[in-house]
This record gives C-alpha cells, structure tokens and sequence, in this order.
C-alpha cells in the first residue's frame, strides 16, 4: 500500500484528541469562568455562546475512546485501567457539565444557582483531571508485558497535578478569549482583564513543562537537543513566543479596532504548539514510556475495516462543524427576554 | 466483596441506565417519523400537535443517551482492560462504527430534525426525522452485533495472545445477531408505545379528553396489538437459538437441573433454584410444556445444568426470575393490546376507567422488561465474557477494591441525582399534554438573534414555563 496504516491511525487519533481539546477546551472554559461573572444575564449569555457547540464538541472524546480501541487496543487497555481514578472523575464531571447545560435553562428561578453550582463543579473537575490524566501519561506509565502494573494512585505526583493546573489555565485562556471575540461592552472588557493574567500563567506552565520533562527523561532531551532536530524544531519554541507576544498585543490596549478574533486564534494557536510538542516529545510511543504506536496496534484487518468508516464519514463531520460554526458566528447579544 | 463484583456491578448500573435512553430514542424516532408521515399525507393538525409534544420528549432522552452514552465509551477500558486488549480488535472497529453513524447523524440530520421546522420545506424536513430514525436503527444494529458477538463469538483467529478478525461479514452477522437485533428493535417499539399509550391514558384520566390525546393513545394500542405478539414468537425464536449456541443460558433460565431417561421437561411457573444444592425448590410447572416449547416434541429434553461443571453454571436463581419477569410482562403487553381492541366497538376505550388504569401502569413496563431482558441474557452468559473463550474473571482490570468502591458510589450518586432530575422533567412535559402548534411560525434564532436553540435538550424549553403541574 505504500501507507502505514498504523500511522495514519495514529494521525487520527492525535486529530481527534486535539479536535476535543480544542473545542471541549473553550467551552469547558465557560465553566472555569463562571466563578467570575456572578451576574445571570452575564452567565446566560456566556452559556449562549456555547450552546448550539458543547455535545458536539464532546463527541471527539467518543470517537477517540472508540478509535484507540479498533487501532490500538494495547493502548486503550493500558491508558484507561492505569488512569482509572483520573479517568472516572473526569467523566463525572462531564455529565454534571453535560446536563447543567440545559437544565440551568429549565429550572425554577430558586434551582439554578444549583445546576450554575453544577455547571462550575463539573468544568472544574473534568478540566483538571484531564490535565492530570495528560500529566500522569507523559510521566509514564508503569506497564509489564502488555498491562498496567502500576498502582492506583500513581497519579497523586507533582507533575501531573501541576499539568492539572495548566489545563485548566489553558481552558480558561481559551474560554475567555473565546468570550472576547463572542460578547461585547462590559463583558467583553472583563474578559481581556480576566484573559492577561492567564495568558501570562500559561506561559509559565509550558515552560515549566518545557524544562521538566527533558531534566526527567533523557529521551526526550535527545529528541529536541540533538543535531539537526534541534534545528528542525526549533520553530515551536520561537512560534510560541511569538503568538503569546501576540496575544498579549491583542489583549493589550482599548483600540476598539483590533480584531477581537485575534487572541482566540492566539490562544488556539499556543494550545496547538504545546500539544504538538507533547507528541513530538513522545513519538513513536503511544504508551509512554515503553510501547510504540506498532506495538499497540490492531492487525490490519481490524485497523483497515474500521478506517473506511472513518474516512468516509470524518471529511463529511468536518465540512458540517465548519458550517456550523459559519452560521453561529458574529456576536452574541445578552439575552434579557430569554424567559 | 471482591473487585470483580464491584466491576460488574459497576458496569451493570452504568449500562442499566444507559441503555433505557436509547431504547426509548429508537422506538421515538421511528413514531415521530410515522406522524410526520400521517402529516404529510392527510394533513391534519392532530399529527403535527403530536410530533411536537413528543420531539420535546424525544430530544430529552436523546441528550441524556449522550451524557451517559460518553461514559460506557470508556468504561470497557477502565474496568475490562484484559478484555479490551484481548478482544478490541474485533470490538473497536464495531463500536466505532456506532460512534461514526451516531456522530453522523447529530451533525447532519438531528439538527434539522429539532430545530429546522420553520428553516427548511416539508420534505426536507420529513426526510431528515427518517434519517434520524435510521440512524438511531443503525447505530443498534453495531451495538447488538457487538453484543451478539461476544455471546455467539465466530470469523476470529487466536494469535499471539489475542483475538484477530479474519471474516468481518461472519463477525457481523454472527448466530445469535438477528435474533437479538429484532429482539431489541421490537422492545423499544413496545416501550414506546407503552410509554406514549400510558401518557394518553393518564390525560384521559384527568378529564382532558381531546383528538390528539384519543390519536396517541389509539395509535400507542394498535402497535401494542400488533408488535407484542410478534415480540413472543421473535422471542421464542432468539430461545430456541439460546438453547442452540448457550445451552447452560438455556437450563439456568428454566431451572433445569437433571434429566432423568425418557422423561419430559416441565415448563415451570415458580421455584427457587438452589446453586449449591443443585435444584429447583418449591417447583410449580406444567408437565411437558418446556419439551413443547424448547424442542417443539412432546417427550424431548434439553442440555440440565448438571450437564456442565459448576465453573461454567451461570447463576440460576437470577435468570429464572429476570427472564420470568420480561416474559410476565410480555404477556400483560398482549393482554393490554387485546383488551384494547374489544373495547374500541363503542368508543370505551376512551372511557373505561380500570382499563385506562392499566394502561398507565404498564407505562414503564417496557423499560422493565428491557432490564430484566438484558439480566437474562448477560448473566446468563457467565462465567463468560467472550462466550467460550475469555472468561469474566480474566477479563476485569487489575484495580484493587478501594477504587472501585468509590468509583461506583460516585456513580451512583451523580446518576441518581442527574438522570433522576431528568427523568422528573420528562415527566413534567408528558403531564402537560399535546400543545395546538401554531404552523406557520417565523423563523426563530440565527445570526443575530437572541437565541439559537440548536442542541438536543434545548428543544425542550418551552415546557418549563408552566412547570410544575401534575
């Protein structure tokens, strides 16, 4: 075939994945930022901007779930047993966000601040444990033959709480920017004054990643230090620089003219590099630190059935969430004859 | 408690509420297709108050299937690692093709279907609530041949450790597939049409006597009428395969325990079978009855548990009662329809009060014995996950019981509390009742406008502001 369909599988899913990151990211965001905008009108309106999105948006969680299974079972054994806990809060907390969503909407004027409570508990708590089940798996996993053999907890370590952390900064920065280029007048304001700080924040938290992980992992200073990578991928590094600067450019003055679309597209931008950088750190392994993409993979009979579907069906998902997102553009106006 | 038990009770709960939601989504979309196509055809108002009622309904339940829909997507790795790696190469790709129709369908066509009506022409709108129905069809039929799979397991290689795909056609379209496909495709008709039925009969009840409460309810009975029958013989049939391809399923659903020379198997009414003992206590049945109906002869006998080494015994006293109590009801179902009819001669149907009352509380009796259904077939299969080939016990995680316990309260904290506050607000918009939809509405939402409903749960607003009630 000339194509490695484990690659290309590989591709999918690192797609998929970031797909989830990118958009669950912002509008988990909305939760984080909640705690923030006390006010109703400010908060229905923040939910609005989201709305006609979020489920969407979470279906990339699913079809990464299910796609590491068909492609790479080994893999999708080792990472969901080994981050259990992790694994299971976040859940919990997505269907606490998942349902507060629209039950905020429906209930009594005296329920809400429950489901607003539920709203902001649910982001809280899948956002972190996202980060750190990411911090857990770049730590590595502790795996003999083809199982998990760590413990339960091996996740209650520095690094993967500090990569909680981060993610959570990095879905706020993403929600308020998002917010910047979705609402206007006073909310708008406040969320540049809220996004600055956080840019700063996650600034810090990849750089504290940048040096934390070549220092614990010879592996992984080789791959970025060495002639001629060092070379080669010396562009993320620079590009991140370049696009907090921008961000923070952006967020910078009162000049009613900038493009409020600029730090979203910043934020996006920073969101893709760290992530990149994760995946270069650790390619070929899809278990950190022992076992490569080929190791985990399905037999190509398994791989190939299942990529038809999802090259069929992918292109056709994605022309309709561009659209979709075409159709929903411009800014949101607060709501005030909602009920 | 070990943490095996704790891994199945927890996937058992999670599945148990999972699967109510699509089951109720399935049967909907297809009756929301059938009014949308009454509609068209005879343009009367009564199928467009109705459609509307239950898209509310509909939209509900299919968002809640997507909130716990997310969480079996990981459960199979969290809790079944040894099965996932042994099995997922032939797992994986179906279930991902479940995700692919699912993911699909809500981007293409629900949206159109909840919010397009007053967007896109007739056609285009009918076309997409079938195309939803479909959907919903098809993302069933990769879910049962998952199931089936795993009970009727064929077309798979053991190499190196693990299982290898080798005839996708014969993985698919495995033994037991088509029993259990239209097993299941009928249960979420009937509870549906029980469930749309008892909402008829309950308005009728409160005095609320109109055409579209007397159009659902004669619609939800002329379906129980015809559907519940079939659901038997379809049901004998998936036994007669059961009895075929998971024998010892079959005698631990009976009781089953000897077969003495020559004599007959009962089919017993009651009783209480005994694991350690070895028997049936306290057994009521009728003589000959099993051999008729499982061997289709009047002396023939069927494989006794006894049969098996008590390793590869699933637990009797718990499929003999969950398979009794699906059958009970099954039976309560064709009463219902039966009784249905004979009243419809002078328009009693819409008066008789004990029947209206039965009508109502046979409303959840779908969704029962869709539980006690799937007890039957998935304990039935144990020591089994693989049928034959990976057992229960070698397919859990290695997880110690501390996490597993909290695990499944938080579980079963977060779904009482959210599904239940759902589940109160599906009630709230079925004791309402069918609304007169104002058919030529402006365009609401887009760009611009204050509101843009567009997600499934969204759909349901309307029904809040006069909350309360009942």
């Amino acid at each position: 075939m000339g194509i490695d369909m484990t690659v290309t599988w590989a591709v999918i899913i690192f797609f998929a994945v970031f797909m989830y990151v990118l958009l669950d990211g912002f509008d988990l965001g909305i939760g984080l930022l909640f705690p923030f905008t006390p006010d109703k009108r400010d908060r229905d309106t923040m939910m609005h901007t989201v709305a006609p999105v979020w489920d969407g948006n979470e279906t990339w969680l699913v079809l990464g779930g299910t796609g590491l299974l068909a492609a790479f079972p080994v893999a999708y054994a080792i990472i969901l047993s080994g981050l259990y806990l992790p694994l299971v809060f976040m859940l919990i907390g997505l269907v606490f966000r998942g349902v507060a969503f629209e039950f905020r909407f429906k209930a009594r004027e005296g329920e809400r601040h429950l489901w607003d409570q539920a709203f902001i508990g649910g982001s809280v708590v899948a956002a972190f444990f996202q980060g750190v089940a990411l911090g857990a798996f770049l730590d590595g996993i502790t795996v003999s033959g083809r199982s998990f053999a760590g413990g339960a907890l091996d996740w209650l370590a520095p690094f993967p709480l500090l990569a909680g952390m981060g993610v959570m900064v990095a879905y706020t920065l993403l929600g308020a920017t998002w917010l910047v280029m979705k609402t206007e007048g006073e909310l708008h304001a406040r969320m540049v004054q809220v996004a600055r700080p956080f840019a700063l924040m996650l600034l810090a938290a990849i750089a504290i990643v940048s040096i934390w992980t070549p220092l614990r992992d010879p592996a992984v200073a080789t791959r970025w230090f060495s002639f001629p990578n060092i070379v080669l991928l010396a562009p993320v590094p620079v590009l991140v620089l370049v696009f907090i600067a921008l961000l923070l450019w952006a967020l910078r003055g009162k000049d009613q003219r900038l493009p409020h679309r600029l730090p979203f597209v910043a934020a996006l931008a920073l969101v893709f590099l760290g992530y990149c950088g994760m995946a270069i750190s650790i390619w070929p392994h899809i278990v950190p630190p022992a076992i490569s993409i080929w190791e985990a993979a399905s037999p190509p009979s398994s791989q190939g059935f299942a990529l038809v579907g999802t090259l069929v069906i992918l292109p056709v998902v994605l022309v309709y969430t561009g659209w979709s997102y075409w159709v929903f553009r411009g800014k949101v106006k607060a709501d005030a004859g909602y009920h | 408690m070990s943490a095996l038990d704790l891994a199945r009770i927890q996937f058992a709960f999670t599945m148990s509420f999972h699967i109510l939601f699509p089951a109720i989504t399935i049967g909907m979309a297809s009756y929301l297709a059938v009014l949308e196509l009454c509609w068209l055809r005879s343009g009367r108002q009564v199928y467009v108050d109705l459609y509307h009622y239950w898209l509310k309904i509909f939209a509900v339940t299919f968002g809640m299937g997507v909130v716990s829909g997310i969480v079996m997507a990981y459960q199979i790795g969290t809790n079944w690692s040894t099965l996932s790696e042994f099995a997922g190469s032939i797992m994986g790709p179906l279930l991902s093709y479940e995700v692919l129709t699912a993911f699909f369908l809500e981007a293409g066509f629900l949206g159109v279907m909840l919010f397009g009506w007053t967007r896109v022409g007739p056609g285009l709108h009918v076309a997409a609530t079938c195309a939803v129905a479909a959907g919903t069809l098809i993302s069933a039929t990769w879910i049962l041949a998952a199931n089936s799979w795993m009970q009727t397991p064929q077309g798979y290689a053991i190499e190196g450790g693990r299982m290898v795909p080798t005839d996708w056609l014969a993985i698919i379209f495995n033994p037991s597939f088509p029993y259990r496909l239209a097993h299941m495709v009928l249960a979420a008709y009937l509870t549906t049409a029980l469930i749309v039925g008892a909402a008829g009969a309950w308005q009728l009840l409160k005095g609320r006597d109109n055409p579209a409460v007397r159009k659902m309810l004669s619609m939800a009975m002329w379906m129980i009428l015809l559907v519940a029958p079939v659901q038997a013989v379809v049901g004998d049939f998936h036994g007669l395969n059961t009895l075929q391809h998971q024998p010892a399923k079959l005698a631990a659903m009976e009781g089953h325990w000897q077969n003495a020379p020559g004599e007959a198997v009962p089919l017993l009414l009651f009783g209480i079978p005994d694991m350690h003992a070895e028997t049936t206590r306290y057994a009521v049945g009728i003589p000959h009855l099993g051999s008729l109906i499982l061997t289709h002869s009047w002396e023939g006998q069927i494989p006794a548990l006894t049969d098996f080494p008590r390793s590869e015994r699933p637990n009797s006293l718990i499929v003999f009662w969950s398979f009794r109590l699906m059958v009970g009801l099954g039976l309560l179902m064709i009463a219902l329809g039966a009784w249905s009819l004979l009243l419809r001669r002078a328009g009693r149907i819409w008066r008789q009060r004990a029947f209206l009352r039965f009508a109502l509380w046979m409303g959840p009796a779908g969704l029962v014995a869709i539980l006690a259904g799937w007890t039957t077939t998935e304990v039935g299969r144990q020591p089994w996950v693989v049928y034959g080939v990976l057992r229960t016990a070698d397919a859990v995680s290695p997880h110690g019981v501390g996490p597993l316990a909290l695990s499944l309260g938080l579980f079963v904290v977060a779904y009482f509390f959210v599904f239940g506050t759902g589940t109160r607000y599906v009630l709230r918009m079925i004791r309402k009742g069918p609304q007169h939809f104002e058919l030529n509405q402006p365009a609401q939402g887009g760009p611009g406008e204050q509101r843009t409903p567009s997600r499934p749960l969204s759909a349901a607003d309307v029904a809040d502001d006069e909350g309360g009630g009942g």
